[in-house]
Formats: C-alpha cells, structure tokens, sequence
C-alpha cells in the first residue's frame, strides 16, 4: 500500500520557489531518505507534509486519505509525526512529561475530570503513564524518566524526540537530520534505533540526512532535492551512483 | 506590639487578595506568554455582576457567587476570542496595547452602565471576627486565607498532574512542537483564560466581601498592583503569585501604618519602590526562573 503520495507538491515565497513540483511515494513500512545539499528544500517539504506551511500547488495524501490544507493539529492526528533538525523538546519537563503531551490526543478525559478527579482521571492518567513508560523502555530510556529533558545527552535526546514522535501514533514518522551533530557511535546506535522502530512498529519513515553513511546503510530508496527541484529517484545504490547527484552533492 | 500585629493583619488580608488576582496574571502570562491588562477589569465585571445578582434581584450569596465565576469566564473566553486569538502571530507590543484598549473598553462601558458613582454592597458575605488573644482576626480574612491557599494548590496541581496542564505547560515552552504533537494551540489557551477569568470571577466575590463597594476604576487599580505582585514574585510561577501578593500586601500595610503623616498617602509608592528594587537585584522575580544564555 502507498503511505505517503505527493503529487505536484510546492510553495513559493514571494519569487523564490522553494519547492517545485514535488512527487514521491512511500510504500508502508519502507525506509526512504530524502537528500540534498542544504537549501535544497528538504526541511521545507517537511513542514508542508506536517501543516507547517500550506501548499501553493498540489496535493499529498497518507494512506488514500488527502490531508492538503489541514493544520499541523490535524495532520498528527492523522498520522504524521516528526522530528526537528535542532531538537525541540520540552526542556524544561520531564522525560516521561515530554511523551505524555504527545499522548494527549489519544486518551481523553474531560476537562472537568481534571478538576473534579472523577475515576476516568485516574484511570486515564494510569493508561497514560503507563504507556509513556512502555515506549521509554522500547527506547531504553526508563531509567531516565524523571529527568529533566534538557540535562539528558545529546544522543539520548535525540532518541526521546523519536519516543515523544511514536506516542502520537503514527502512520509516517518523518526524521530531519537524526544524525546530526552526531559522533560515529552515537550515528551508530541510531542507525540501530531506526531500524528497530521500523521493525518493532512496522512504520513507514521518510528522513532527511546527510551522513551519507547513514543514508546508504539503512534507506531503501532515496530521492535527491537540490534548488527545491527533484534532480533523482529510485533505488538507493541507483541513486548514489548517479552522475548527476554525484556533481551536485557529493562533489566530482 | 499589638498596632504591629495589626498591621501584619491587615498586610495579609490585603496580600491575599493582590495573590488571588496576581494567579491570574501569572497564569495567562505564563501560558499564553501575554499580559491580559483586562484581568482586573475582568474582576469588576464580576464585581456589577455580584451588585445585580446579590444587591438588585436579591438572589442570595451563591446565586451572585456563581452568576460572577459564570460571566467572568464567559467574558475571558470572549475577549481572548474576538481580540487576542486574532494576534496570535503579532507582535507581543500589539497584543499588549490591545489588552490595554479592552481594559479602557471594559472600563467605558461600566461607566456608561453603573455611571462613575462608588456602589457599597454592605451585606455581601458576614462572617464573625473574633480574637486570638491580642489579635483581632476578622472572619472574611480566613475565608480569603484559604481560598487564595486552596486555589494556589490546585491551581498547581492541575497544571503538573493533568494531562490539559502538561499541554499548557507544553505550550508555554513551545507552541510550534507543541502543535506538531497534536495540541490544538488555540483551544488549550482558551482553556486558560477560561480558568483565569473564573478565578477573577472568584476575586471579585471576596473583594466584595472585603472592601463592600465597587466602582469601574476598581479593577484597574487593584489590577495594577496584582499585576506587581505577580512581577515580584517571578511572573509565570504560581507559587511566585501568591508569595509576590502577601508581600506587597504586607509592605503596603505597614508602610500605611508606619509612614510619617506628611507623606502618608504617598504609601503605594512604597511597594513599587520596592518592586523596582528588587527587580534590580533580580530581574526575574523571587520565584522565577533565570534564564541562563548559552552562547
């Protein structure tokens, strides 16, 4: 099945198209990587697949289902959950916190709950601190789960933005630049994670990288941005022996 | 000794009201990073609301207890609606002078309705005032304690424990991920100024109950000074609130007490003095939290 399809997606900013005719198709359960040199639009096409930004031509669709013009609300709800190039937790909460928040469209309860502790507040808040604590686990980051999210290591905070992504229950996880300001181990145990994730959850994952070590190690098919155009596409050892995308990226 | 003890009293029963209304600053603020100047105007909405309810239709304590929570929240929900979700992506400068232009409107339209008059509800709330040895301790005082203590508990309670209190927390830090993780932004800060107002509302019934009279300017004048107190404290921290308003009740009080006659009425002066102090020392309030920049 096609998870994720764009057709004709783009946006301009007053003269300057950002992206231009955008098309991609994720089958469910691949691994795809999106490339470019930088400004190529990668982090753009991101924020127009998450609401971030609207469109100015075409549409995309997650699973049959057309999200164009939804806000970025509507669209995790939807399915589509992401990661940001320079981490964006909740500092100032706690491990665990952080994956709550992301929970909290999928358990309800009243507001009035809140105030008034009827049963179902306690009942939800169970369901919810236990499933923030299963996810930790998967991320092995349990033991650190009353820590403040700003005082864990930069690797481990890196993995809590994908648990606090998964808590949304995703269809498509998008990743912008997991690996970097990566060291090589660090890279590592991250090409791991991703390959977990994909496996534990059968999830579909586009991602943005640039170690390209990386990006040939774990990706199944790639597509190369470069000036907001598509200069490729196609299987991933296709792709990075073309010539085109060796001029325009990895240099000659 | 006892004068002092006395005017200890009155600092606090005058704190606890500043604290009461400098929750709700701190609050909003704290969530929705905005200063809502119409909070205490809010309150003397709340304040005609009690006088019709209690004073014209004769409908008893709680009628006018719950009519002003009821449109207090009502009337939050509203203006955060027509005149601050508008400006979600303005500049803080706009969103601020706006807040000032729905507190003059407030204002404006209270004098039109109630004209400038000062309206005394005398009756509203009698509690007995009895003595501890020495001391003198008026009824209406305990009630104000321990609502302002009970409020400042579950206030603190509902934004660490609930799931709605972790999404404004998360929205307070970062609106954008915050969003990207499915909050709804603009329902979680309606939700805010929903209880803000609801305790403005709650305010407005203990300042009745207290000072017995209204009148339009109320709100702005008590507001201001609640609105320092919420600044001293450290602004955005609840406990901060509550601590900023017992002292600047309790400065209030004793420079009432202590000032020479010559510049007695100059005592307001006193608590912003303080407060510019302070400020100085450190600039993010008692309770607040330092922002360290990493360069």
């Amino acid at each position: 099945m096609v998870m994720l399809k764009t057709v004709d997606l783009g946006i301009s900013f007053g003269g300057l198209n950002a992206v231009n005719s955008f098309n991609i198709e994720v089958e469910e359960g691949q691994l795809y990587g999106l490339i470019g040199p930088n400004g190529a639009g990668k982090t753009t096409v991101f924020n127009l697949l998450t609401g971030v930004y609207k469109p100015t031509t075409g549409r995309f669709s997650l699973a049959g289902e057309d999200l164009t013009g939804k806000s970025p609300t509507e669209i995790c709800n939807h399915g589509i959950a992401r990661t940001f190039q320079n981490i964006r937790l909740f500092k100032n909460m706690s491990v665990i916190d952080n994956v709550k928040v992301a929970l909290h469209t999928r358990m309800k309860y009243p507001l009035a709950s809140s105030f008034f502790r009827f049963p179902n507040y306690f009942s939800t808040e169970k369901r919810m601190n236990d499933e923030a604590l299963r996810l930790l686990e998967v991320f092995d980051l349990d033991k650190h789960k009353d820590y403040n999210a700003a005082s864990l290591p930069y690797g481990k905070q890196r993995k809590l933005e994908i648990a606090r992504a998964m808590a949304t229950n995703p269809k498509l996880l998008l990743l912008d630049e997991p690996a970097a300001g990566m060291n090589p181990n660090e890279t590592a145990e991250l090409m791991e994670t991703i390959r977990f994730v994909r496996g534990e959850f059968n999830m579909t994952i586009l991602l943005i990288e640039h170690d390209m070590r990386l990006v040939a190690g774990i990706c199944e098919k790639l597509t190369v941005l470069n000036f907001g155009t598509e200069l490729a596409s196609g299987e991933t050892t296709e792709v990075l022996k073309d010539p085109q995308v060796i001029t325009a990226y990895l240099g000659e | 000794m006892q004068v002092f003890v006395n005017f200890i009293m009155d600092g606090l029963n005058l704190g606890s009201v500043y604290a009461l209304v400098a929750l709700g600053y701190t609050m909003v603020y704290g969530i929705a990073k905005m200063l809502n100047f119409a909070h205490g105007d809010v309150i003397m909405v709340g304040g005609y609301t009690i006088y019709i309810v209690f004073l014209q239709k004769d409908m008893g304590i709680a009628a006018a207890v719950i009519a002003s929570v009821l449109i207090c929240s009502v009337l939050g929900f509203v203006i955060e609606k027509l005149a601050y979700r508008p400006l979600r992506n303005a500049t803080p400068l706009s969103v601020l002078i706006t807040a000032i232009g729905v507190s003059y409107l407030l204002q404006n339209i209270a004098l039109l309705t109630f004209t400038s008059e000062l309206k005394l509800i005398s009756s509203f709330i009698k509690l007995p005032t009895f003595n501890v040895g020495p001391v003198r301790i008026e009824g209406i005082s305990v009630l104000i304690w321990i609502t302002t203590l009970v409020i400042m508990v579950s206030l603190n309670n509902f934004i660490q424990k609930t799931k709605t209190g972790k999404a404004m927390l998360a929205v307070s830090e970062d609106r954008g991920a915050a969003q990207l993780m499915g909050i709804d932004v603009n329902k979680t800060i309606s939700i805010t100024f929903l209880i803000g107002s609801a305790l403005a509302g709650l305010a407005s019934a203990l300042y009745i109950a207290k000072y017995q009279k209204i009148e339009p300017y109320t709100g702005s004048v008590f507001g201001i000074k609640a609105f320092a107190a919420a600044v001293f404290g450290g602004i955005g921290s609840i406990p901060g609130a509550a601590l900023g308003g017992i002292l600047i009740g309790l400065i209030e009080a004793l420079a009432i007490g202590y000032l020479p006659d010559s510049i007695r009425p100059a005592s307001d002066g006193v608590a912003f003095a303080i407060l510019i102090i302070m400020l100085v020392l450190k600039p993010s309030g008692m309770l607040g939290k330092t922002k360290i920049e990493k360069v």
